[in-house]
Protein backbone atom coordinates (compact mmCIF):
# COMPACT_ATOMS: atom_id res chain seq x y z
CA UNK A 1 0.00 0.00 0.00
CA UNK A 2 1.17 3.59 -0.87
CA UNK A 3 2.29 5.65 1.84
CA UNK A 4 -0.26 8.53 2.85
CA UNK A 5 1.70 12.05 1.62
CA UNK A 6 -0.45 14.24 4.07
CA UNK A 7 -3.00 13.38 7.09
CA UNK A 8 -5.52 15.88 6.14
CA UNK A 9 -4.68 16.70 2.68
CA UNK A 10 -7.80 18.98 2.26
CA UNK A 11 -6.58 20.76 5.22
CA UNK A 12 -2.85 20.95 4.49
CA UNK A 13 -3.13 21.86 0.88
CA UNK A 14 -6.01 24.36 0.90
CA UNK A 15 -5.49 27.49 -0.79
CA UNK A 16 -3.84 30.80 1.03
CA UNK A 17 -7.70 32.62 0.35
CA UNK A 18 -9.32 29.76 1.77
CA UNK A 19 -6.94 29.39 4.66
CA UNK A 20 -7.34 33.40 5.17
CA UNK A 21 -11.57 33.19 4.99
CA UNK A 22 -11.29 30.09 7.08
CA UNK A 23 -8.90 31.82 9.75
CA UNK A 24 -11.64 34.98 9.74
CA UNK A 25 -14.30 32.85 10.15
CA UNK A 26 -13.25 31.36 13.54
CA UNK A 27 -11.13 34.41 15.05
CA UNK A 28 -14.36 36.09 15.10
CA UNK A 29 -16.08 33.11 16.24
CA UNK A 30 -13.59 32.83 19.26
CA UNK A 31 -13.44 36.51 20.49
CA UNK A 32 -16.87 36.49 20.92
CA UNK A 33 -16.28 33.24 22.81
CA UNK A 34 -13.60 34.40 24.76
CA UNK A 35 -15.40 37.83 25.20
CA UNK A 36 -18.49 35.88 26.73
CA UNK A 37 -16.97 33.49 29.14
CA UNK A 38 -13.18 34.64 30.54
CA UNK A 39 -14.06 37.65 32.50
CA UNK A 40 -9.97 38.68 32.32
CA UNK A 41 -9.98 38.61 28.57
CA UNK A 42 -13.08 41.23 28.92
CA UNK A 43 -11.62 43.17 30.90
CA UNK A 44 -8.07 43.57 29.19
CA UNK A 45 -10.34 43.87 25.75
CA UNK A 46 -12.60 46.92 27.72
CA UNK A 47 -9.06 48.76 29.09
CA UNK A 48 -8.12 48.18 25.47
CA UNK A 49 -11.36 49.32 23.97
CA UNK A 50 -11.81 46.49 21.73
CA UNK A 51 -15.70 45.25 21.49
CA UNK A 52 -16.05 41.44 19.43
CA UNK A 53 -18.21 43.43 17.08
CA UNK A 54 -14.65 45.37 16.23
CA UNK A 55 -13.12 42.39 14.91
CA UNK A 56 -14.90 41.69 11.50
CA UNK A 57 -11.72 39.63 10.66
CA UNK A 58 -8.32 38.16 10.60
CA UNK A 59 -6.82 41.34 9.51
CA UNK A 60 -8.51 42.76 12.74
CA UNK A 61 -6.17 41.06 15.04
CA UNK A 62 -3.91 43.47 15.20
CA UNK A 63 -6.89 45.35 17.71
CA UNK A 64 -6.68 42.62 20.33
CA UNK A 65 -4.50 42.69 23.08
CA UNK A 66 -1.51 40.37 24.29
CA UNK A 67 -0.91 38.03 26.71
CA UNK A 68 1.79 36.76 27.95
CA UNK A 69 3.58 33.88 30.48
CA UNK A 70 2.60 36.49 33.37
CA UNK A 71 -1.06 36.83 32.69
CA UNK A 72 -1.17 32.96 32.88
CA UNK A 73 0.60 33.46 36.29
CA UNK A 74 -2.19 36.56 37.19
CA UNK A 75 -5.12 33.78 36.25
CA UNK A 76 -3.33 30.62 38.05
CA UNK A 77 -4.83 28.28 38.13
CA UNK A 78 -8.59 29.00 36.50
CA UNK A 79 -8.70 32.47 35.35
CA UNK A 80 -8.31 31.75 31.66
CA UNK A 81 -10.57 28.85 31.16
CA UNK A 82 -13.63 29.50 28.60
CA UNK A 83 -15.80 26.86 29.30
CA UNK A 84 -17.49 24.90 32.63
CA UNK A 85 -14.10 22.55 34.47
CA UNK A 86 -17.04 19.76 33.32
CA UNK A 87 -16.65 19.94 30.33
CA UNK A 88 -12.91 20.12 30.42
CA UNK A 89 -11.17 15.83 29.98
CA UNK A 90 -7.50 16.87 30.56
CA UNK A 91 -4.81 18.86 31.93
CA UNK A 92 -1.29 19.05 31.22
CA UNK A 93 1.00 21.19 32.20
CA UNK A 94 4.58 22.94 31.45
CA UNK A 95 7.94 21.42 32.56
CA UNK A 96 7.96 24.74 34.98
CA UNK A 97 11.49 25.71 33.47
CA UNK A 98 11.30 29.38 33.18
CA UNK A 99 8.94 30.40 36.72
CA UNK A 100 5.95 28.74 37.86
CA UNK A 101 4.05 26.22 35.70
CA UNK A 102 1.24 26.67 33.36
CA UNK A 103 -1.82 24.67 33.54
CA UNK A 104 -3.37 24.36 30.23
CA UNK A 105 -7.10 22.37 29.76
CA UNK A 106 -8.47 20.60 27.14
CA UNK A 107 -11.82 19.34 26.07
CA UNK A 108 -12.55 16.28 24.20
CA UNK A 109 -12.51 18.41 21.15
CA UNK A 110 -9.35 20.78 22.12
CA UNK A 111 -7.51 16.85 22.74
CA UNK A 112 -8.94 15.82 18.62
CA UNK A 113 -7.16 19.06 17.11
CA UNK A 114 -3.97 18.45 19.18
CA UNK A 115 -3.47 14.88 17.91
CA UNK A 116 -4.87 15.58 14.43
CA UNK A 117 -1.80 17.95 14.40
CA UNK A 118 1.20 15.56 15.77
CA UNK A 119 -0.48 13.10 13.28
CA UNK A 120 0.08 15.46 10.61
CA UNK A 121 3.92 15.73 11.92
CA UNK A 122 4.38 11.98 12.39
CA UNK A 123 2.69 11.41 8.36
CA UNK A 124 4.93 14.83 7.21
CA UNK A 125 7.97 12.20 8.45
CA UNK A 126 7.16 9.39 6.12
CA UNK A 127 4.91 7.55 9.04
CA UNK A 128 1.85 5.48 7.88
CA UNK A 129 -0.14 2.26 9.66
CA UNK A 130 3.20 -0.23 9.41
CA UNK A 131 5.16 2.05 11.32
CA UNK A 132 6.50 1.67 14.69
CA UNK A 133 6.41 4.50 16.50
CA UNK A 134 8.31 4.59 20.06
CA UNK A 135 7.23 7.70 21.81
CA UNK A 136 10.47 8.36 24.24
CA UNK A 137 9.49 11.83 25.16
CA UNK A 138 8.48 12.26 28.81
CA UNK A 139 4.77 11.25 29.73
CA UNK A 140 2.54 12.82 32.21
CA UNK A 141 1.94 16.24 32.69
CA UNK A 142 4.43 17.24 29.78
CA UNK A 143 3.19 17.69 26.40
CA UNK A 144 5.59 15.35 24.71
CA UNK A 145 4.81 12.04 25.44
CA UNK A 146 0.54 12.42 25.41
CA UNK A 147 0.78 14.50 21.84
CA UNK A 148 2.74 12.35 19.93
CA UNK A 149 1.33 9.10 21.77
CA UNK A 150 -2.23 10.16 20.45
CA UNK A 151 -0.91 11.73 17.09
CA UNK A 152 0.19 8.19 16.47
CA UNK A 153 -2.78 6.06 17.34
CA UNK A 154 -4.46 8.55 14.83
CA UNK A 155 -1.66 8.00 11.76
CA UNK A 156 -3.03 4.22 13.25
CA UNK A 157 0.81 3.45 13.75
CA UNK A 158 1.83 0.85 16.69
CA UNK A 159 3.18 2.76 19.33
CA UNK A 160 5.32 2.36 22.23
CA UNK A 161 4.54 4.98 25.03
CA UNK A 162 7.93 4.60 26.10
CA UNK A 163 8.36 7.86 27.83
CA UNK A 164 11.99 8.95 28.43
CA UNK A 165 14.25 7.19 30.87
CA UNK A 166 15.64 3.62 31.07
CA UNK A 167 18.28 3.56 27.61
CA UNK A 168 19.43 0.77 27.77
CA UNK A 169 15.63 -0.79 27.41
CA UNK A 170 15.17 1.59 24.98
CA UNK A 171 17.99 0.37 22.64
CA UNK A 172 16.14 -2.65 23.25
CA UNK A 173 12.61 -2.12 22.17
CA UNK A 174 13.81 -0.49 19.39
CA UNK A 175 15.95 -3.47 18.11
CA UNK A 176 13.54 -5.94 19.13
CA UNK A 177 10.32 -4.25 17.84
CA UNK A 178 11.95 -3.01 14.60
CA UNK A 179 10.67 0.69 15.51
CA UNK A 180 10.85 2.88 12.87
CA UNK A 181 10.37 6.17 14.16
CA UNK A 182 11.60 7.84 17.14
CA UNK A 183 9.97 11.06 19.31
CA UNK A 184 11.96 12.68 21.78
CA UNK A 185 13.87 15.59 22.69
CA UNK A 186 17.28 16.37 20.27
CA UNK A 187 19.51 16.17 23.48
CA UNK A 188 18.05 12.80 24.22
CA UNK A 189 18.27 11.19 20.67
CA UNK A 190 21.46 12.30 20.13
CA UNK A 191 22.16 10.35 23.15
CA UNK A 192 20.19 7.39 22.00
CA UNK A 193 22.66 7.55 19.07
CA UNK A 194 26.13 7.50 21.77
CA UNK A 195 24.18 4.67 23.41
CA UNK A 196 24.14 2.38 20.24
CA UNK A 197 27.56 3.42 19.19
CA UNK A 198 28.92 2.38 22.52
CA UNK A 199 27.30 -1.14 22.22
CA UNK A 200 29.07 -1.30 18.96
CA UNK A 201 25.94 -0.84 16.87
CA UNK A 202 26.26 1.02 13.55
CA UNK A 203 23.38 2.88 12.36
CA UNK A 204 22.71 0.75 9.32
CA UNK A 205 21.82 -1.77 11.83
CA UNK A 206 19.02 0.46 13.68
CA UNK A 207 15.52 -0.08 11.96
CA UNK A 208 15.38 3.39 12.80
CA UNK A 209 14.22 5.58 9.40
CA UNK A 210 12.86 9.17 11.15
CA UNK A 211 12.83 11.05 14.25
CA UNK A 212 10.63 13.35 15.41
CA UNK A 213 12.20 16.03 17.47
CA UNK A 214 11.20 19.14 19.51
CA UNK A 215 11.18 20.37 22.91
CA UNK A 216 14.18 22.44 23.35
CA UNK A 217 16.63 24.27 20.25
CA UNK A 218 18.85 22.57 18.09
CA UNK A 219 20.80 23.52 15.43
CA UNK A 220 21.03 22.28 11.82
CA UNK A 221 24.51 21.04 12.93
CA UNK A 222 23.04 18.53 15.64
CA UNK A 223 20.25 17.67 13.26
CA UNK A 224 23.60 15.95 11.16
CA UNK A 225 25.00 14.88 13.89
CA UNK A 226 21.67 12.66 15.41
CA UNK A 227 20.95 11.82 11.28
CA UNK A 228 24.55 10.47 10.80
CA UNK A 229 24.69 8.81 13.89
CA UNK A 230 20.82 7.04 13.76
CA UNK A 231 20.91 6.50 10.41
CA UNK A 232 17.56 8.53 9.94
CA UNK A 233 15.72 11.59 8.55
CA UNK A 234 15.21 14.06 11.76
CA UNK A 235 12.47 16.03 12.05
CA UNK A 236 12.14 19.10 13.53
CA UNK A 237 8.33 19.58 15.57
CA UNK A 238 7.34 22.68 17.78
CA UNK A 239 5.04 23.44 19.76
CA UNK A 240 4.11 24.96 23.71
CA UNK A 241 1.58 23.63 26.21
CA UNK A 242 0.11 27.18 26.71
CA UNK A 243 -1.25 26.85 23.07
CA UNK A 244 -1.53 22.95 22.87
CA UNK A 245 1.61 21.43 22.44
CA UNK A 246 3.53 19.75 20.28
CA UNK A 247 2.21 19.98 16.58
CA UNK A 248 1.75 23.59 16.61
CA UNK A 249 3.88 23.50 13.34
CA UNK A 250 5.82 20.53 12.09
CA UNK A 251 8.78 20.13 9.16
CA UNK A 252 8.15 18.13 6.00
CA UNK A 253 10.45 16.37 3.70
CA UNK A 254 12.23 19.61 2.67
CA UNK A 255 13.68 20.17 6.07
CA UNK A 256 13.21 24.08 5.12
CA UNK A 257 11.14 25.43 8.47
CA UNK A 258 7.73 24.32 10.38
CA UNK A 259 4.24 24.53 8.73
CA UNK A 260 2.09 26.14 11.27
CA UNK A 261 -0.91 24.37 11.22
CA UNK A 262 -3.10 27.56 10.02
CA UNK A 263 -6.23 26.04 10.64
CA UNK A 264 -6.22 26.21 14.24
CA UNK A 265 -3.50 28.75 14.89
CA UNK A 266 -2.65 31.89 13.52
CA UNK A 267 1.04 33.19 14.05
CA UNK A 268 2.04 36.71 13.82
CA UNK A 269 5.98 38.04 14.67
CA UNK A 270 6.00 41.36 16.92
CA UNK A 271 8.74 43.44 17.21
CA UNK A 272 9.14 42.62 20.69
CA UNK A 273 9.95 46.22 22.42
CA UNK A 274 7.28 48.03 20.54
CA UNK A 275 4.70 45.42 20.01
CA UNK A 276 4.09 46.20 16.23
CA UNK A 277 3.48 43.28 13.74
CA UNK A 278 6.62 42.76 11.22
CA UNK A 279 6.06 41.64 8.14
CA UNK A 280 7.14 37.98 6.72
CA UNK A 281 10.34 37.29 6.59
CA UNK A 282 11.40 39.71 9.56
CA UNK A 283 12.85 38.39 12.44
CA UNK A 284 10.72 39.01 15.63
CA UNK A 285 8.81 37.25 18.81
CA UNK A 286 6.77 34.81 17.81
CA UNK A 287 2.64 35.30 18.93
CA UNK A 288 -0.13 32.52 18.59
CA UNK A 289 -3.86 32.92 18.48
CA UNK A 290 -5.65 29.55 19.14
CA UNK A 291 -8.89 30.03 16.39
CA UNK A 292 -10.53 26.80 17.59
CA UNK A 293 -9.95 25.86 20.79
CA UNK A 294 -12.64 25.75 23.33
CA UNK A 295 -11.09 25.49 26.65
CA UNK A 296 -7.97 27.53 26.65
CA UNK A 297 -8.33 29.74 24.02
CA UNK A 298 -5.56 32.02 23.94
CA UNK A 299 -5.28 34.83 21.75
CA UNK A 300 -2.11 36.48 20.86
CA UNK A 301 -0.04 35.27 23.15
CA UNK A 302 3.82 36.28 23.05
CA UNK A 303 5.78 32.86 23.22
CA UNK A 304 9.05 34.46 23.62
CA UNK A 305 10.80 32.55 21.04
CA UNK A 306 12.21 34.36 18.32
CA UNK A 307 11.77 33.50 14.70
CA UNK A 308 11.40 34.16 11.25
CA UNK A 309 7.92 33.38 9.02
CA UNK A 310 8.07 32.66 5.68
CA UNK A 311 5.06 31.62 3.21
CA UNK A 312 6.69 30.44 0.39
CA UNK A 313 5.65 27.44 -2.41
CA UNK A 314 6.87 24.49 -1.02
CA UNK A 315 8.29 20.65 -2.51
CA UNK A 316 5.72 18.95 -0.07
CA UNK A 317 2.83 20.68 -1.79
CA UNK A 318 1.59 21.98 1.90
CA UNK A 319 0.22 25.80 1.82
CA UNK A 320 0.52 26.46 5.59
CA UNK A 321 3.21 29.11 6.55
CA UNK A 322 6.46 28.16 7.63
CA UNK A 323 8.26 29.25 10.84
CA UNK A 324 12.09 28.66 10.56
CA UNK A 325 13.85 27.49 13.11
CA UNK A 326 13.43 29.32 16.06
CA UNK A 327 16.84 31.24 16.89
CA UNK A 328 16.60 31.04 21.17
CA UNK A 329 13.63 31.50 23.07
CA UNK A 330 14.08 34.45 24.85
CA UNK A 331 13.86 33.67 28.22
CA UNK A 332 16.75 31.29 27.14
CA UNK A 333 19.14 34.31 25.89
CA UNK A 334 21.80 34.93 28.50
CA UNK A 335 23.29 38.62 28.39
CA UNK A 336 27.03 37.68 29.75
CA UNK A 337 29.39 41.11 29.65
CA UNK A 338 26.64 43.12 27.63
CA UNK A 339 26.39 40.66 24.40
CA UNK A 340 23.29 38.56 23.61
CA UNK A 341 24.36 35.01 23.25
CA UNK A 342 22.05 32.20 22.59
CA UNK A 343 23.24 28.69 23.80
CA UNK A 344 22.79 27.45 19.79
CA UNK A 345 25.27 29.94 18.69
CA UNK A 346 28.04 27.71 20.96
CA UNK A 347 26.46 24.73 20.03
CA UNK A 348 26.87 25.84 16.29
CA UNK A 349 30.18 26.46 16.35
CA UNK A 350 30.72 23.06 18.87
CA UNK A 351 29.59 20.86 16.25
CA UNK A 352 31.82 22.76 13.79
CA UNK A 353 34.69 22.13 14.89
CA UNK A 354 34.33 18.69 15.44
CA UNK A 355 33.33 18.15 19.24
CA UNK A 356 30.36 16.73 21.37
CA UNK A 357 27.23 17.85 21.34
CA UNK A 358 27.97 17.40 25.17
CA UNK A 359 28.31 21.09 26.81
CA UNK A 360 27.41 22.97 29.25
CA UNK A 361 27.69 27.08 30.07
CA UNK A 362 28.45 28.17 32.86
CA UNK A 363 27.58 31.85 33.88
CA UNK A 364 28.75 33.90 37.65
CA UNK A 365 30.27 36.91 38.88
CA UNK A 366 33.36 37.64 40.32
CA UNK A 367 32.75 41.35 41.52
CA UNK A 368 30.89 43.19 38.94
CA UNK A 369 32.58 41.13 35.92
CA UNK A 370 30.71 37.88 34.16
CA UNK A 371 32.68 35.24 34.45
CA UNK A 372 31.86 32.80 31.02
CA UNK A 373 32.95 29.06 31.35
CA UNK A 374 32.42 26.72 28.57
CA UNK A 375 32.87 22.96 29.16
CA UNK A 376 32.89 20.53 26.71
CA UNK A 377 33.65 16.66 26.54
CA UNK A 378 36.63 15.51 24.62
CA UNK A 379 35.89 12.95 22.23
CA UNK A 380 38.86 10.25 22.67
CA UNK A 381 40.16 10.19 19.10
CA UNK A 382 40.82 14.02 20.09
CA UNK A 383 43.10 13.10 22.82
CA UNK A 384 46.86 13.37 23.10
CA UNK A 385 48.91 12.86 26.16
CA UNK A 386 50.54 16.28 26.57
CA UNK A 387 48.92 19.04 28.28
CA UNK A 388 50.23 21.46 25.44
CA UNK A 389 48.41 20.03 22.51
CA UNK A 390 44.45 20.44 24.93
CA UNK A 391 45.74 24.12 25.62
CA UNK A 392 46.08 24.64 21.90
CA UNK A 393 42.76 22.93 21.61
CA UNK A 394 41.02 24.97 23.92
CA UNK A 395 42.58 28.51 22.73
CA UNK A 396 41.57 27.21 19.33
CA UNK A 397 37.90 27.12 20.23
CA UNK A 398 37.94 30.18 22.48
CA UNK A 399 39.22 31.92 19.12
CA UNK A 400 36.42 29.98 17.39
CA UNK A 401 33.72 31.49 19.92
CA UNK A 402 35.11 34.82 20.14
CA UNK A 403 34.64 35.28 16.34
CA UNK A 404 30.77 33.99 16.85
CA UNK A 405 29.64 36.15 19.74
CA UNK A 406 32.17 38.62 20.47
CA UNK A 407 33.31 37.91 24.23
CA UNK A 408 36.03 35.24 25.22
CA UNK A 409 34.52 32.45 26.98
CA UNK A 410 36.89 30.32 29.28
CA UNK A 411 36.86 26.71 27.49
CA UNK A 412 37.81 23.72 29.66
CA UNK A 413 38.02 20.45 27.84
CA UNK A 414 36.57 17.89 29.84
CA UNK A 415 36.48 13.69 30.13
CA UNK A 416 33.88 12.10 28.19
CA UNK A 417 30.81 11.38 30.30
CA UNK A 418 31.76 13.82 33.01
CA UNK A 419 28.72 16.25 31.84
CA UNK A 420 25.52 15.01 33.02
CA UNK A 421 23.34 13.07 30.45
CA UNK A 422 19.88 14.56 30.00
CA UNK A 423 17.14 12.00 29.53
CA UNK A 424 14.56 14.87 29.10
CA UNK A 425 15.62 18.59 28.00
CA UNK A 426 19.27 19.07 28.31
CA UNK A 427 20.49 21.58 31.01
CA UNK A 428 23.03 23.72 28.97
CA UNK A 429 23.06 26.61 31.46
CA UNK A 430 23.94 27.27 34.46
CA UNK A 431 23.80 30.97 35.53
CA UNK A 432 24.94 31.09 38.95
CA UNK A 433 24.76 35.22 38.94
CA UNK A 434 22.04 36.47 41.61
CA UNK A 435 20.89 39.66 39.28
CA UNK A 436 17.07 39.43 40.59
CA UNK A 437 15.43 38.57 43.83
CA UNK B 1 63.17 -0.32 20.17
CA UNK B 2 60.64 2.15 21.58
CA UNK B 3 58.60 2.07 24.79
CA UNK B 4 55.08 1.86 24.65
CA UNK B 5 53.39 4.25 26.91
CA UNK B 6 49.63 4.08 28.00
CA UNK B 7 47.97 7.58 28.90
CA UNK B 8 44.87 8.40 30.54
CA UNK B 9 42.66 11.95 30.26
CA UNK B 10 41.27 12.20 33.62
CA UNK B 11 38.75 14.58 35.27
CA UNK B 12 40.01 16.63 38.24
CA UNK B 13 38.11 15.46 41.39
CA UNK B 14 39.11 13.07 43.99
CA UNK B 15 39.25 9.59 43.21
CA UNK B 16 39.67 9.92 39.57
CA UNK B 17 43.12 8.20 40.13
CA UNK B 18 42.36 5.98 42.74
CA UNK B 19 39.48 4.57 40.67
CA UNK B 20 42.06 4.35 37.51
CA UNK B 21 44.53 2.23 39.63
CA UNK B 22 41.62 -0.07 40.49
CA UNK B 23 40.68 -0.79 37.08
CA UNK B 24 44.50 -1.79 36.38
CA UNK B 25 44.54 -3.99 39.44
CA UNK B 26 41.24 -5.93 38.21
CA UNK B 27 42.86 -6.67 34.86
CA UNK B 28 45.98 -7.64 36.76
CA UNK B 29 48.21 -5.32 35.44
CA UNK B 30 51.56 -4.01 36.50
CA UNK B 31 52.48 -0.65 37.00
CA UNK B 32 55.89 0.02 36.20
CA UNK B 33 56.19 3.34 36.38
CA UNK B 34 53.60 6.51 36.24
CA UNK B 35 53.28 10.57 35.83
CA UNK B 36 50.52 12.61 36.42
CA UNK B 37 50.43 16.01 34.79
CA UNK B 38 48.14 18.28 36.09
CA UNK B 39 46.65 21.55 35.03
CA UNK B 40 43.39 23.40 36.46
CA UNK B 41 40.40 21.61 35.29
CA UNK B 42 42.07 18.20 34.29
CA UNK B 43 45.06 15.39 34.62
CA UNK B 44 47.00 13.28 32.20
CA UNK B 45 48.69 10.40 33.49
CA UNK B 46 51.10 8.32 31.51
CA UNK B 47 52.03 4.92 32.54
CA UNK B 48 54.37 2.31 31.72
CA UNK B 49 52.81 -1.50 32.01
CA UNK B 50 53.73 -4.72 31.83
CA UNK B 51 50.53 -5.78 28.81
CA UNK B 52 49.87 -2.54 27.16
CA UNK B 53 47.58 -4.04 25.03
CA UNK B 54 45.24 -5.39 27.75
CA UNK B 55 45.42 -2.30 30.11
CA UNK B 56 44.15 -0.31 26.65
CA UNK B 57 41.08 -2.63 26.59
CA UNK B 58 40.46 -2.49 30.30
CA UNK B 59 40.65 1.09 30.41
CA UNK B 60 38.78 1.73 27.50
CA UNK B 61 35.85 -0.47 28.79
CA UNK B 62 35.71 1.19 32.19
CA UNK B 63 34.90 4.32 29.89
CA UNK B 64 38.36 6.04 30.45
CA UNK B 65 39.93 7.96 27.73
CA UNK B 66 43.04 6.66 26.97
CA UNK B 67 45.86 6.55 24.39
CA UNK B 68 49.09 4.63 23.50
CA UNK B 69 51.94 5.79 22.18
CA UNK B 70 55.89 5.63 21.68
CA UNK B 71 57.70 7.01 23.99
CA UNK B 72 62.00 7.20 24.23
CA UNK B 73 63.52 4.87 26.90
CA UNK B 74 67.15 4.90 28.18
CA UNK B 75 69.59 4.07 30.92
CA UNK B 76 71.68 6.21 32.32
CA UNK B 77 74.41 5.56 35.02
CA UNK B 78 73.49 6.38 38.75
CA UNK B 79 76.39 8.64 38.82
CA UNK B 80 76.77 12.72 39.45
CA UNK B 81 76.10 14.31 35.84
CA UNK B 82 75.08 10.67 34.41
CA UNK B 83 71.44 12.24 33.79
CA UNK B 84 73.57 15.56 32.70
CA UNK B 85 75.27 13.76 29.91
CA UNK B 86 72.52 12.23 28.40
CA UNK B 87 70.03 15.00 27.90
CA UNK B 88 73.17 17.35 26.41
CA UNK B 89 73.47 14.97 23.28
CA UNK B 90 69.62 15.20 22.96
CA UNK B 91 69.49 19.03 23.37
CA UNK B 92 72.73 19.80 21.17
CA UNK B 93 70.87 17.94 18.38
CA UNK B 94 67.48 19.63 18.42
CA UNK B 95 65.72 17.16 20.23
CA UNK B 96 63.17 18.93 22.65
CA UNK B 97 61.47 16.81 25.15
CA UNK B 98 58.06 17.45 26.29
CA UNK B 99 58.13 15.98 29.63
CA UNK B 100 59.94 13.23 31.18
CA UNK B 101 60.23 10.75 33.83
CA UNK B 102 62.11 7.54 35.75
CA UNK B 103 61.18 4.26 36.26
CA UNK B 104 61.47 2.04 39.45
CA UNK B 105 64.01 -0.89 38.88
CA UNK B 106 66.07 -3.10 40.63
CA UNK B 107 68.75 -2.23 38.86
CA UNK B 108 71.39 -0.62 41.44
CA UNK B 109 73.87 0.78 38.79
CA UNK B 110 71.76 2.46 35.87
CA UNK B 111 68.49 4.72 36.33
CA UNK B 112 65.88 3.75 33.61
CA UNK B 113 64.09 7.14 32.38
CA UNK B 114 61.64 7.66 29.89
CA UNK B 115 61.05 10.88 27.71
CA UNK B 116 58.38 12.07 25.53
CA UNK B 117 60.38 13.52 22.38
CA UNK B 118 58.46 14.50 19.40
CA UNK B 119 60.25 12.42 16.85
CA UNK B 120 61.21 9.14 18.16
CA UNK B 121 63.63 7.97 15.97
CA UNK B 122 66.02 10.31 16.03
CA UNK B 123 66.08 10.41 19.21
CA UNK B 124 66.90 6.79 19.84
CA UNK B 125 69.98 7.34 16.92
CA UNK B 126 71.13 10.50 18.67
CA UNK B 127 71.37 7.80 22.03
CA UNK B 128 72.46 4.47 20.05
CA UNK B 129 75.31 6.66 18.20
CA UNK B 130 76.67 7.85 21.54
CA UNK B 131 77.14 4.84 22.88
CA UNK B 132 73.28 5.13 25.41
CA UNK B 133 71.87 1.66 26.43
CA UNK B 134 67.97 1.60 25.50
CA UNK B 135 65.11 0.42 27.26
CA UNK B 136 62.96 -2.44 25.48
CA UNK B 137 59.75 -2.93 27.76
Amino acid sequence: MEKRKYYQPDAETMPVEEIKKLQSEKLVEQVKHVYAHVPYYKKLMDEKGVKPEDIKGIEDIHKLPFVSKSDLRDTYPYGLLAVDLADCVRIQSTSGTTGKRVIAYYTKHDLDIWSDCCARALVAAGVDKEDVVQVSYGYGLFTGGPGLNDGSHKVGSLTVPMSSGNTDRQLTFINDLNVTCLCCTPSYAAYIAESFKEKGISPDQISLKAGIFGAEPWTNEMRRTIEKGLGIKAYDIYGLTEISGPGVSFECEAQTGMHINEDHFYAEVIDPDTGEVLPEGTPGELVFTCLDKEAFPLLRYRTRDICILVREQCSCGRTFIKMKKPTGRSDDMLIIKGVNVFPSQIETVLLKENYSENYQIEVSREGTTDVFDIYVELLPEQFDDTVKSIAEKEKALKGAIKAMLGIVPNVHLVAPKTITRSEGKAVRVIDKRKLVD
Amino acid sequence: MAVKQLSVFMENKPGTLANLANVLAEANVDLKAMTVADTKDFGIARMIVDDTEKALIALSSAGQTAKVREVCGFKVPDQVGGLAKVLSLLGDNGISIEYMYAIVTSDSDKAHMIVRVDDNEAAEKILLDNGVELLDI
